[in-house]
């Protein structure tokens, strides 16, 4: 095995990682707050990757990046409002539920709305640049992930601990009646969440489709699939645990893939999802559960 | 306790996620493709009044979505042309069942079932070879004999005495394109198998042994799986291989990602692909890195002038059929095997001059037509496999498709 190639695997291992980790930290943060399972999450994603397509047909990139994010993060607020609020009383089990219904229905309305056919990812020239190193060739997108993904963390971790508003998360977490005697309006927190969350997806699924260049409607199931693996495996609730977890997928991924194992390749991301349960259920950075008496 | 608690609670969900999963690439709703055939006769009869009904088992969505769609183009023209039927000296209007079996094997079954129950005197269908496989035997059981249009792999007709087809299968299809990486002088080539998909997998291995027999190697044999996006590692595996050509007879879904992702990673190669990467949406949707791809087709633009002039005329008179061809009025073997299917089997029914089921197997087993078709003319084999000995190898030049050579070879 030569070098270049060893290197031109590990950036492939971890441009994946990267864009996989942005969306599982929408996962872990819905998570953290709500004590549910976003699984719209995913097809959020994959919504995004339409926004792009209908939104660069009238505008230049630098306008259609900030108008992507912006509607993803609109279809998601709306999404917590339609499907969650409500149901904010009721046993979790049923928002999970509710979540799923969310899920296929974007799915069957992206099929509607844009056919089954996939569509050309419009391909951004400024991230498309590709560079040749030797053997090796990356385009711009491919470096840009891993990085994009960890300056994003890092605002983000700072955002939880810094701000008041991480404060509030941080209680909401903790405790939401509390939270909610000492003040803080609970509903705002958790739009808050849902804005942050979809934002990153929106990000991701930049990153993602870009090098990938196309969507169709089922763009997001199995992606969304293994980022929350990946939220899981990083201790879901945990932001960095989600991004190291994102990291892991990815290039756990590409290798084996690359060893010819690729049949085991999706199988590989649950096996290691229950492997995770059984020996360490909170995740590798998840929290100790602390009983509450 | 409740850490216990919420892994089991997890464990719970991605079972659910998982489930959710396999059963997504059909759960497509798809309410509005039995409204054209709204009819209030009941079952099981076959032929009421003035019309006779023909089921149209195709994919609209899911993941072959795309291909089904211009077989309904061809089919929607062929009945254009061709509305009535003659049987006992009286016309009947010929009424389309359309069906959409979603390209899932699942709805395959349902949405076969649904036609029989329907009435239908024939079936028209379709694209992609695992949903004709699975809606095969329902068929036969029925005794209603189908004409699948472009389901290439052997299995769809092999037992089954009620399946026919109007495109060639995929051993041809596999020699052919074995022949021409051959004969171009590609030695050594790479392959790209979907694993769980009879079409790819079908075509790698006739491809394999054609190649192999003729003194060529396959150096390198990759594969992925479905609904798999990312194709860079095994992309980089090619690269490393050192391979001038490649073979990867996927579904169309995947021809853009492989050709594009590809080009980021510097590797140029002689991409080879089956009938499915024939469409124009490739070189939409692949750009600049479409050009110079080979595949072979069913049919190519100027084999057969009239039809070439009707369906053209068809198309543009209609915004709606031209946005469906996706805004241009280009041919494809799709439209033409789609087309010919609805003819064979009305010629069939005329020529057995009845709507019984086994009559009109008869008159399609004992066929030997060639007036009237797209790519005929049309005699079957013992399997009920129209016997085709061409096949036609176009190349993408300047982002457009272009005739290259006609490959014979005897089955």
């Amino acid at each position: 095995m030569s070098l270049s190639y060893f290197i031109q695997q590990l950036l492939n291992g971890l441009s994946l990682g990267g864009a996989y980790a942005l969306i599982a930290i929408g996962y872990t943060m819905v998570y953290g707050i709500l004590r549910m399972i976003n699984f719209a999450h995913g097809d959020e994603f994959m919504m995004a990757g339409y926004f792009m397509i209908y939104s660069i047909a009238v505008f230049p990139w630098f306008i259609s990046i900030p108008i992507v994010i912006a509607a993803t993060v609109v279809l998601g607020v709306l999404i917590e409002r339609v499907a969650y609020r409500p149901l904010r009383n009721a046993p979790r089990m049923s928002v999970m539920i509710s979540a799923i219904g969310v899920s296929y229905l974007l799915e069957n309305l992206a099929n509607y709305l844009f056919t089954a056919m996939p569509q050309s990812y419009p391909q951004i020239p400024i991230l498309k640049y590709v560079y040749n190193f030797g053997d090796i060739s990356v385009s711009r997108v491919t470096i840009l992930a891993p990085v994009l993904t960890i300056v994003l963390t890092v605002l983000l971790v700072m955002l939880v601990n810094k701000t008041k508003l991480g404060m509030a998360m941080r209680a909401c977490s903790k405790d939401q009646e509390t939270a909610k005697i000492m003040g803080i309006r609970v509903d705002n927190v958790i739009t808050m969440t849902f804005v942050i969350g979809c934002a990153l997806a929106a990000v991701g699924s930049i990153l993602y489709f870009t090098d990938r260049n196309t969507v169709q409607p089922y763009s997001g199931s199995l992606p969304g699939l293994k980022c929350f693996v990946a939220a899981v495996i990083g201790g879901i609730g945990n932001i960095p645990g989600a991004v190291v977890g994102g990291f892991i997928v990815g290039i756990c991924q590409i290798a084996i893939t690359a060893a010819g194992y690729s049949v085991f390749s999706d199988a590989f991301t649950f096996v290691l999802l229950f492997i995770i349960l059984l020996v360490r259920p909170s995740g590798l950075f998840g929290e100790k559960a602390v009983d509450k008496v | 306790m409740k850490k216990k608690l919420m892994s089991l609670l997890l464990a719970g969900a991605t079972v659910m996620s998982l489930v959710g999963c396999g059963s997504s690439s059909g759960g497509a709703a798809s309410s509005d493709t039995s409204s054209a055939s709204a009819s209030t006769e009941g079952a099981a009869a076959s032929a009421s009044g003035d019309t006779v009904k023909i089921g149209i088992f195709e994919p609209k969505t899911g993941e072959n979505g795309g291909g089904g769609a211009q077989e309904e183009l061809g089919i929607e023209y062929a009945n254009s042309v061709r509305p009535t039927v003659k049987v006992g000296g009286k016309e009947y209007t010929v009424q389309l069942d359309w069906q959409d079996n979603q390209s899932d094997k699942t709805v395959a079954a349902t949405a076969a079932q649904k036609l029989i129950s329907d009435g239908v005197v024939g079936v028209v269908g379709g694209y992609g070879s695992g949903v004709c496989i699975a809606a095969g035997s329902y068929f036969s059981d029925a005794k209603v004999p189908a004409i699948g249009t472009s389901c290439t792999n052997a299995n769809v007709t092999l037992g089954n005495d009620y399946y026919f087809r109007t495109c060639y299968l995929d051993p041809f299809q596999g020699k052919v394109m074995a022949n021409w990486a051959y004969d171009n002088g590609y030695k050594e080539v790479a392959t790209i198998d979907n694993i769980g998909n009879e079409y790819t997998s079908g075509l790698v291995k006739t491809f394999t042994d054609a190649f192999t027999a003729l003194g060529g190697t396959v150096k390198d044999a990759e594969t992925f799986q479905t609904n798999e996006s990312d194709f860079k590692a095994i992309l980089t595996n090619i690269k490393k291989s050192g391979v001038k050509a490649v073979f990867a007879p996927t579904d169309y879904l995947y021809a853009p990602l492989l050709l594009n992702q590809a080009a980021d990673l510097g590797l140029s190669v002689q991409w080879i692909a089956g009938d499915t990467w024939y469409s124009n949406v490739l070189i939409k949707d692949a750009g600049d890195n479409a050009n110079g791809v080979v595949a072979d087709t069913f049919y190519s633009e100027g084999g057969n002038a009239d039809f070439d002039k009707g369906f053209k005329a068809w198309i543009d008179a209609d915004s709606s059929r031209k946005a469906t061809n996706l805004d241009s009025d280009a041919i494809v073997g799709n439209h033409a095997v789609a087309y010919d299917a609805y003819m064979v089997m009305l010629d069939a029914i005329e020529s057995a001059d009845s709507f019984d089921g086994t009559k009109i197997r008869d008159a399609i087993a004992s066929m030997d037509a060639s007036d009237g078709f797209a790519c005929g003319p049309y005699k079957f084999d013992e399997n009920g496999d129209a016997i085709k000995n061409t096949s036609y190898i176009c190349v993408i030049k300047d982002g457009a498709w272009t005739f290259q050579s006609e490959e014979k070879v005897d089955n």
